[in-house]
C-alpha cells in the first residue's frame, strides 16, 4: 500500500478542539448565508422587476393643437401607492399632425434635469448644464450625448394615449 | 460631595469603567501641539450635534413621499425650534464637512499620515466619503423639488457605470422610477447606515489615535526613519509628554464651543435651507443644485469637455480614493515639516484654488441659460421701430437673450454680445447664427430669411460707441 493511500484504511484524526472551530466557523457562514439571500433578494427586487408600463389617457385629440408642443402629465405605473404627488410624471407632447403624436420625456439625457419647451425660441433647454434639443427631439447644443428620449404614444378611439415608462438613464 | 465620591466609588468598583477611561483621558500626547490640532475634535463634535439634532427631528419628520415634504413644512414654520433645529442639523453638517476638510489638510501638510498612522489616515479618507454622502442624503430627505431632481441627476450619474449602470441607476431610485421606497432607503442610508458606518469608523479613528499617539508637532529636517520612530515617540513622551485632560483637551474644548456658539449663530441668524416648491415632477420650473460643500463638483460636470464625462464621472471618485488610500504607502517615511516639503504645499494650494474657483462657478452657474431674461429696454435698443427694433424682439423671442448678454442683461452661457458688432461681419453672423456652435443651436431651421436678417441688422447696431 502507498502511504498516500493511508487515508483510505486510517480515519483522519481529528482533535475535539478543531471540529469545535471547524462547527463555529461553518454554522456561522451557513447561518450568515441564510439571513443575506433574503435580506438582499428583498433590497435588489426593484432593481431587476420589469417596471409595468400602462397606457395612459392624456386628453382628447382635439385639445392639442397641430404643430404645438405642451406638458401634459401621467402616472408613474411601477411606484407605490403611497408615493403621493411624486408619483406623477410630466411629458412634452407634441401633435405633429392630425394624428400624428410624440411624447418626449422631461428628463435630459445628459443628467436627467427638466428640460422646458420654449415655445418663441422652437427649443427644449435643460437648466442644469444648458443643454438644448430642437423640436424634434435632436441635441442642437451643448453636453446631452443624445436626442431626448420618447414616451410610446397613439390615438385610440379619440383619446391621445402615452405609455409610461421608467426614467430614461443614459448609460 | 462625599456621598458623590462614595457613589462614583461604589460604580468604579462594580463597573471599572472609571478605572478603564482614566489612563485614555489622561494618556501622553506631545507637547506644544497648539491649536492646529483642533479641527479632529471640533469635526467629532459636530457629529455629535449633528446625531442629537438628527435623533429630534426624526421625532417629527414622516420618511413617506406622501408626507415628508408637509412634515418639513410643518417642522419648520409650525413646530416650537423647529426651524432652529433644523438650522443648527444643515450647519452642523456644515461645519463636519468644513472642518473634516481643514483636518485633512492639517494631517496632510503636517506628514501626520506617516508611520505608523496609516490606519489612521485610511480610516480618515472613508470618514471624508462617508460624511459626504450624509451630507447628499440628508439634503435628499428634504423631499422638495430639488431633492427629487438631485436623486435623478444621482441616478444618471450611477448610470455611467461601464456594464452595470442601468442596474446601479435602478439601485438609487429602487426602481424605474421616484416612488417612496426612493425616500425610505435614502432615509435608512442616513439614519441607519451611514450614521452608523460614521460611529464604528470614528471608533476605530480614535482607537488609533490611544494606540498611536497623536503625531508631534515636526520639525524641519527631524524625519521619520520607520525603524527607531517608536522608540523616539516612546522617549518623546516620557521626557517630555503631558496628560491629554487637561492640557491639551483644553483647546479641544473651547474651540469646540466657539463651533457650537457658530453653528448656533447662524441657525438663529441665517436660519434652515429654502424648501423648495412639492416634490411633483411635473413642476418644470426647476433648476436642481447641490447643497454649498458639491457646488465646486456640479460645475466640474457642467465645464467637462465633450467624451470625458463618462470617464470623470466614472473613474474621477475612483481615482481620488485610489490616490488618498495609497498615499501613505508611497510616502511612509521622511520628512514631515511642511517648509521641507513644497510639493506637499503647491498641491494643497492647488487643490483649495481650484475648489474655490469651481465652487464660485457653481454658484453663478454662468454655463445655465437665465430663464428670468427679460427684453432688452428702448434706451439699449437705441431705435423703435425698423429692422434693429425687430431683431432685438427677436432676439428676446427665440430666446438667444437667455444666454448672451447686452449692456448687462442676458444670459452669460455664450459670449457678451454688447459690442458684438465691432467683432463679427454680417457674413460671419449669418453663418454663426445659421449653423450655431459646440454650445449654440443652429437657428437656421428656426428663423426664416427675413427674420435673419433683422437679427443680424440688430447685432450689426451693438457697437461700442465712438
Amino acid at each position: 500500500m502507498v502511504p498516500d493511500a493511508d487515508f483510505l484504511v486510517k480515519p483522519v484524526k481529528t482533535s475535539r478542539r478543531g471540529f469545535l472551530s471547524f462547527l463555529s466557523v461553518a454554522t456561522g457562514i451557513v447561518g450568515s448565508i441564510v439571513v443575506a439571500i433574503p435580506v438582499v433578494g428583498f433590497f435588489l427586487a426593484p432593481v431587476f422587476k420589469k417596471p409595468p408600463g400602462t397606457w395612459q389617457v392624456v386628453g382628447a385629440v382635439q385639445d392639442f393643437e397641430v404643430g404645438k408642443i405642451v406638458e401634459v402629465e401621467i402616472e408613474d405605473s411601477s411606484t407605490v401607492p403611497w408615493t403621493g404627488v411624486t408619483a406623477k410624471t410630466g411629458a412634452w407632447l407634441h401633435r405633429k399632425s392630425d394624428s400624428e403624436f410624440v411624447a418626449f420625456t422631461l428628463n435630459c439625457s445628459h443628467l436627467g434635469c427638466p428640460v422646458r419647451w420654449e415655445a418663441g425660441a422652437q427649443l427644449f433647454m435643460c437648466p442644469c448644464h444648458g443643454g438644448v434639443y430642437y423640436i424634434d427631439g435632436v441635441v442642437a447644443a451643448g453636453p446631452p450625448p443624445r436626442p431626448l428620449q420618447q414616451y410610446p404614444a397613439r390615438v385610440r378611439n379619440g383619446k391621445v394615449q402615452v405609455r409610461s415608462s421608467p426614467i430614461p438613464i443614459s448609460s | 460631595m462625599k456621598f458623590v465620591k462614595m457613589a462614583l466609588d461604589w460604580f468604579n468598583d462594580r463597573t471599572g469603567l472609571i478605572d478603564m477611561l482614566d489612563p485614555m483621558v489622561k494618556h501622553p500626547v506631545p507637547p506644544d501641539t497648539g491649536w492646529m490640532y483642533v479641527f479632529g475634535s471640533a469635526v467629532l463634535i459636530s457629529f455629535v450635534l449633528q446625531i442629537i439634532t438628527g435623533i429630534f427631528l426624526a421625532t417629527m419628520y414622516v420618511p413617506s413621499s406622501s408626507e415628508a415634504y408637509q412634515s418639513l413644512e410643518f417642522i419648520t414654520n409650525s413646530a416650537t425650534l423647529g426651524s432652529f433645529l433644523r438650522g443648527m442639523h444643515y450647519w452642523g453638517a456644515s461645519a463636519m464637512i468644513l472642518f473634516l476638510g481643514v483636518h485633512m489638510i492639517r494631517v496632510f501638510l503636517t506628514g501626520s499620515y506617516k508611520f505608523p498612522r496609516e490606519m489612521s489616515w485610511l480610516s480618515g479618507v472613508v470618514l471624508l466619503f462617508l460624511t459626504v454622502g450624509m451630507g447628499f442624503t440628508g439634503q435628499t430627505l428634504r423631499w422638495d423639488q430639488n431633492a427629487i431632481w438631485s436623486i435623478i441627476v444621482g441616478a444618471e450619474q450611477a448610470g455611467r457605470v461601464p456594464f452595470i449602470g442601468q442596474w446601479v441607476a435602478r439601485l438609487v431610485l429602487a426602481g424605474g422610477t421616484l416612488s417612496s421606497v426612493t425616500l425610505s432607503r435614502f432615509f435608512v442610508l442616513h439614519v441607519f447606515v451611514l450614521s452608523g458606518l460614521i460611529i464604528a469608523t470614528l471608533s476605530f479613528h480614535l482607537y488609533l489615535v490611544l494606540r498611536n499617539g497623536i503625531s508631534e508637532p515636526p520639525v524641519p529636517g527631524r524625519r521619520v526613519k520607520i525603524p527607531e520612530y517608536r522608540d523616539f515617540y516612546k522617549r518623546l513622551l516620557e521626557k517630555r509628554g503631558v496628560p491629554f485632560w487637561p492640557h491639551a483637551a483644553w483647546r479641544d474644548a473651547v474651540f469646540g464651543f466657539v463651533v457650537l456658539a457658530g453653528i448656533m449663530l447662524l441657525a438663529w441668524l441665517v436660519g434652515p435651507p429654502v424648501i423648495g416648491k412639492p416634490p411633483n415632477p411635473t413642476i418644470i420650473q426647476a433648476e436642481p443644485r447641490p447643497d454649498w460643500y458639491l457646488l465646486w463638483y456640479f460645475a466640474v460636470l457642467a465645464l467637462l469637455p465633450h467624451g470625458a464625462e463618462k470617464w470623470v464621472i466614472v473613474f474621477g471618485p475612483l481615482v481620488v480614493i485610489v490616490v488618498l488610500l495609497l498615499l501613505p504607502f508611497v510616502f511612509p517615511g521622511g520628512e514631515r515639516n511642511a517648509r521641507r516639503r513644497p510639493w506637499a504645499v503647491a498641491i494643497v494650494l492647488t487643490i483649495v484654488v481650484s475648489v474655490a474657483v469651481l465652487w464660485r462657478a457653481g454658484i453663478t452657474a454662468h454655463w445655465s441659460p437665465d430663464f428670468n431674461a427679460e427684453a432688452l429696454p428702448k434706451e439699449v435698443i437705441g431705435v423703435t421701430s425698423g429692422p434693429v427694433y425687430l431683431g432685438s424682439q427677436l432676439f428676446a423671442n427665440k430666446g438667444c437673450i437667455y444666454c448672451h448678454a447686452i449692456a448687462g442683461r442676458g444670459g452669460h452661457r455664450g459670449p457678451d454680445l454688447t459690442t458684438v458688432g465691432d467683432r463679427l461681419t454680417e457674413q460671419q453672423m449669418i453663418i454663426r447664427v445659421t449653423n450655431g456652435g459646440y454650445n449654440m443651436p443652429g437657428f437656421g431651421s428656426i428663423l426664416s430669411s427675413t427674420e435673419l436678417k433683422q437679427v443680424v441688422a440688430f447685432l450689426q447696431s451693438r457697437q461700442a460707441p465712438e
